[in-house]
């Protein structure tokens, strides 16, 4: 080859590794384009929707509650941070009692006094709780298991594929998880916190402390519990946020 | 960026501040405020995208052989330390005719390491609980967040030192990136010279 045959070689090469280069480019921006502007499945474009639920799928396949959250000494507890005050409008109810449903073979509802909840055995956990928007907390929770709770007030058998659906007494908070998460050993229905009894605004009487989730997932001010076979809705799932939200 | 439009992230100790990421305009210029949920999803996708790509590169570079030009050798440490000061115009010694400088292999190796410590990192983040044997490994898990923040700042610096590179180096050589060829004008050789035979 020849000096200007070489250029001219060379010129073809460049010619083609662009038009490779700007038909790549326009496939990536087309893609993003299309998967930006796609139908939105609560708050999110669908193709998105779809991998969070992928990575969910593999999340559950990996699950294991023998695995558990990391837990801390009574020095490194810190004062709770409140935050969201959906569902809690008003003070707490004086004759607060809970809505349970799904937990029976007959198919009624159970009303589940805090007395009663008093009555199980007392678990005592430090977490850390972490919110999603990146700050985090380690707090001393007192309450029941859930498992023991559902020991207890359940009857039959609790599929794994289930769910749980919780919500506030005026639907004003609502939190779906799947039956594993719900059961872990780590979950507890707190009435409790750092040494005090629950205060209002840390959802007095009775909340969720589930530490294999994010913080949007323990709801505050429990008012009714649900065993379905259908996947609950979420407040913030509902709003963009992943549904499974969890370690 | 999204991720950080809140109060927590910044750099300082205790409740001094140095540095907030980022001011308040910044994020409202952007339009990043209040998008969190959106730039989660985004997140959780799109990684897969980046551990596959980053899966085949390395596959590619060892079937293919072009490790070789890659990874480090002995010499390539004094050799990088000599092209920095060439490219900063401390010294007047060229960088070596080759197809990877030292201080190129090194790049090119660490971004390929801090690629598999953000997928480290990041599954040490994601699923803290299931994989709670790794975020400990890690320091634990604000240690874990730090990291795949810092390997992120590592990214940013890479592409800031490639691109100024780049452009410093010129058309021949972005060329060759994008075909693969580089024309190199190569010295004639001299002559030799035909002694004659005198019969």
């Amino acid at each position: 080859m020849n000096d200007s045959e070489m250029r001219s070689e060379m010129r073809r090469l460049t010619r083609r590794s662009l038009f490779t280069g700007a038909a790549a480019a326009l496939l990536g921006t087309g893609a993003w384009e299309w998967l930006r502007t796609r139908r939105d499945d609560d708050e999110e474009p669908w193709p998105l929707r779809i991998g969070l639920r992928v990575d969910e799928q593999l999340s559950r396949d990996y699950f294991d509650d023998r695995r558990l959250a990391r837990t801390y000494g009574l020095r490194d507890v810190q004062p709770g941070r409140p935050n969201g005050t959906e569902g809690m409008e008003g003070p707490p109810p004086e004759n607060w009692s809970l809505k349970v449903s799904g937990f029976l073979n007959s198919g009624d509802d159970l009303t589940v006094t805090m007395e009663q909840i008093r009555a199980l055995p007392k678990s005592e956990i430090i977490t850390e709780l972490k919110c999603i928007e990146g700050w985090r907390r380690i707090i001393r929770w007192g309450g029941v298991r859930f498992r023991d709770f559902v020991a207890k007030f359940g009857e039959g058998d609790f599929d794994d594929d289930a769910y749980i659906g919780m919500a506030t007494a005026d639907e004003g908070y609502y939190v779906g998880l799947d039956m594993p998460s719900a059961m872990h050993p780590q979950t507890l229905l707190a009435y409790e916190m750092n040494g005090g009894p629950l205060t209002p605004e840390h959802g007095a009487p009775l909340r969720l402390a589930i530490s294999v989730k994010y913080g949007i997932k323990n709801i505050k001010r429990i008012g009714t519990i649900r065993y379905q076979t259908t996947r609950p809705r979420d407040f913030w799932a509902e709003e963009g946020y992943d549904w499974y939200a969890g370690f | 960026m999204i991720y950080w439009a809140n109060g927590v992230y910044r750099i300082g100790i205790g409740s001094f501040t140095l540095f907030h990421f980022f001011p308040d305009w910044f994020y409202s210029a952007f339009n990043l405020k209040f998008r969190l949920a959106e730039a989660m999803a985004w997140h959780f996708c799109i990684m897969w995208l980046f551990a596959l790509n980053g899966a085949a590169y390395v596959l590619y570079t060892i079937i293919s052989g072009e490790w070789r030009y890659l990874v480090p050798n002995r010499q390539s440490f004094r050799e990088a330390i000599q092209v920095t000061l060439h490219d900063l115009h401390l010294s007047k010694t060229a960088p070596p005719p080759r197809k990877f400088n030292g201080a190129q292999q090194i790049a090119y190796t660490a971004i390929v390491l801090m690629g598999a410590g953000s997928l480290i990192t990041g599954l040490a983040i994601w699923r803290s609980v299931s994989v709670g044997w790794l975020t400990a490994l890690l320091g634990g898990y604000e240690m874990a967040r730090l990291e795949h923040f810092l390997l992120t700042l590592g990214y940013v610096a890479f592409f800031t030192v490639h691109i100024a590179q780049v452009t410093r180096a010129g058309w021949n050589n972005l060329r060759s990136m994008i075909s693969g060829y580089e024309l190199v004008t190569v010295e004639e050789p001299p002559a030799p010279v035909e002694e004659e035979v005198q019969a």
